[in-house]
């Protein structure tokens, strides 16, 4: 079939939260707009399939105050209290919207006031999808991204992809793009997250874009051995337990993952909720109700029956990890290019501690929002000189190989080849200088392979392309990892356990065949405003 | 993992072939969907939650269910009252109230930030 050629003033990749708002926001400034998805918009990711508290806070100053302070030790003082006001703002702003403009039916308290403090994805991300089509965009589902346009100046000028359902490619043509693809959690089918394999990252790279935080990438979640269903809070509830039945001393689900993943090394690990009251068991059943399907479907009781545990690689999805924004319209170091979500760091709110939860959702909304509305402010500002632009395609690594291309199922090969040095506790979670080394240099190795050889055949391309992408953002993840030398926010190294006071920055990173990292400059970070 | 499409409730609507984000299903000759790419299923459930018709059972497990599991038994399923169990909590369907009207995910936040229980 011949390629699909489109054109838009606005294209929006990825299917999530901060793909949807910025799809409605950029239409709204009067843009044309093409979301374009891996999956489906509105069931895509990791919002969809769970339920999530929204960090909304009522703009009062002590209210503010102290949910700006409530994270920042935690997160090891990287975050910034002008993105944190910011994004309150917005957040605040974005759920009253939500609820006025796309009825969302949030639960009502006793004073018959609306909580908006909480979504529940399924609910979210279905009405989303209603909002982004009334306000005119057009959607491409099943879509997935193979790689960016720039025009001769290296702007970012649209981008190519693949329609697995149609087998066909498609090449849109447009002022600016949004990257909005998540984050990446390595295909470890933690909840929802199978289709965030890190693919904007690779693209942003690829275009001469720099990431920030990724030493900050290594969330796990806690699950039911075997299945997908992931919601660390409600293990706040739990005692963790050996196979002996005794209790395992300092294991707990907010400080105390790393004793659960250094048994699990060896051992079983097994939990019950069993200091839920009854009041808490029904709560948890009205937030999540997927949380309880792996236990209903099995017959298991969690509030009374031991059940095994595994922690699922969440990687950047809840670590705070991601492309560097160069200020708060979302745009990055290329021009044209926008990002937004989990794609971009939360390193602005979160520092470097997991940006998952209420965070996360606050800042895919904000983000979106303003990656949106500066995406349309730049295609309005090129005219119609945007369309009239050559463009070529900046697809490296799994899409042209530098060498003979090899077999077209190799990709099978590498994902497992990075998973195994990404998604063990003891190489990425318990972090070292003497495991992530070796790691690295097995990735580093891996990619020389990837460039030379690797490609895909027909829809395949995609599969080509996201193992391309994990393997570049698992390089970025261990260089930044071996770069900082302490323990600051989650990530925790066993042969550096203290915070180092000079390494008051944050990290970036960057680059393709040659990974290079670096300090922010104190002049882009904005951090003189945060006490060490 | 999705295990069972009931041939016989489905009406061949195309939602789950739509709404799944990793694109397990394929139209089947006859129009209903067939499980094509299985080890693609990340277990997130959309494709029940949108069922209208509540013809598909996804196993909680992230594997394939074992052979001679009741995971992959509709019989068995359609026994324990299986199908449409989840599009029932989430308050999907007509005459339902939708789920998020019960939500209480804003008191774990408010616990989280407490610092625990």
């Amino acid at each position: 079939m011949s390629e699909l050629d489109l054109t838009a003033d606005v294209v929006v990749a990825g299917g999530g939260p901060a793909a949807a708002w910025a799809a409605v926001k950029a239409a709204e400034a009067g843009a044309d707009v093409l979301v374009v998805d891996k999956g489906h918009l509105g069931t895509s990711g990791a919002t969809a399939a769970a339920g999530t508290g929204v960090w909304y806070v009522a703009p009062d100053a002590d209210a503010r105050a102290a949910a700006k302070a409530s994270r920042e030790t935690l997160g090891g003082h990287l975050a910034d209290h002008a993105w944190m006001d910011r994004v309150l703002d917005q957040t605040y702003a974005n759920m009253n919207e939500l609820a006025e403009v796309g009825r969302y039916p949030f639960p009502v308290g006793a004073d018959g006031a609306q909580i908006r403090r909480g979504l529940q994805g399924p609910e979210y991300m279905r009405r989303m999808r209603t909002r982004v089509k009334r306000a005119g965009a057009r959607i491409l589902d099943h879509s997935p991204v193979t790689e960016l346009l720039v025009d001769a100046e290296g702007a970012v000028a649209g981008l190519a992809g693949y329609r697995r359902q149609h087998d066909q490619s498609y090449r849109v043509r447009a002022g600016a793009v949004v990257l909005a693809t998540g984050g990446c959690a390595f295909l470890s089918k933690a909840l929802g997250c199978n289709v965030n394999t890190g693919d904007g990252a690779l693209f942003a790279a690829e275009a001469g874009a720099d990431l920030s935080g990724m030493e900050f990438s290594n969330a796990y979640a806690i699950a039911p051995e075997f299945t997908s269903v992931t919601k660390t809070a409600f293990y706040s509830f739990a005692t963790f337990y050996r196979g002996d039945g005794s209790v395992l001393e300092g294991a707990g689900s907010q400080r105390g993952r790393s004793v659960i993943a250094r048994t699990l090394l060896s051992e079983k690990v097994y939990a019950r909720l069993d200091q839920a009251t009854p009041e808490d068991m029904l709560a948890m059943r009205l937030a999540q109700p997927n949380f309880f399907l792996p236990f209903d479907r099995q017959g298991i009781d969690p509030f009374r029956d031991l059940f095994a545990v595994t922690m699922l690689a969440e990687g950047t999805v809840r670590g705070t990890g991601g492309i560097r924004l160069t200020g708060f319209d979302c745009a990055t170091s290329v021009p044209g290019l926008y990002a937004a979500g989990d794609a971009a760091t939360r390193e602005p709110i979160c520092g470097g501690f997991t940006g998952g939860g209420s965070h996360n959702s606050a800042w895919a909304m904000s983000s979106g929002t303003w990656a949106g509305q500066g995406a349309a402010r730049h295609a309005r500002s090129l005219g119609s000189r945007a369309l009239a632009r050559t463009t070529h395609g900046l697809g490296g690594a799994g899409l042209r190989p530098a060498g003979t291309p090899g077999d077209p199922s190799a990709f099978n090969d590498v994902i497992k080849a990075v998973q195994n040095e990404v998604i063990p506790y003891d190489k990425n979670l318990l972090r070292h200088g003497d495991r992530l080394a070796p790691a690295l240099s097995v990735l580093d190795e891996v990619w020389r392979d990837v460039r030379a050889s690797l490609h895909g055949e027909n829809g395949d391309v995609v599969r080509a392309r996201s193992a391309a992408a994990m393997t570049a953002h698992a390089r970025w993840m261990y260089n930044a990892a071996l770069a900082r030398t302490e323990t600051r926010g989650m990530h925790k190294r066993q042969d550096f356990p203290d915070l180092d006071p000079a390494q008051h920055h944050r990290l970036l990173t960057g680059g393709l065949d040659e990974v290079w990292t670096a300090p922010e400059p104190a002049a882009r970070g904005g951090l003189a405003a945060v006490a060490s | 993992m999705i295990e069972v499409v009931r041939a016989g409730a489905c009406v061949a609507c195309d939602i789950c072939i739509k709404v799944c984000p990793t694109d397990v299903f394929e139209r089947g000759a006859d129009g209903v969907p067939v499980i094509a790419r299985q080890p693609d299923c990340q277990t997130c459930f959309m494709c029940e939650a949108n069922c209208p018709t509540d013809a598909l059972y996804v196993a909680p497990l992230s594997g394939p269910a074992p052979a001679g599991s009741p995971q992959a038994d509709q019989a068995a399923l359609e026994e324990a009252g299986a199908f449409g169990a989840y599009r029932e909590l989430i308050g999907w369907g007509g005459g339902r109230t939708p789920g998020s009207r019960l939500d209480r995910n804003h008191v774990f936040t408010a616990m989280l930030e407490r610092g625990g229980p």
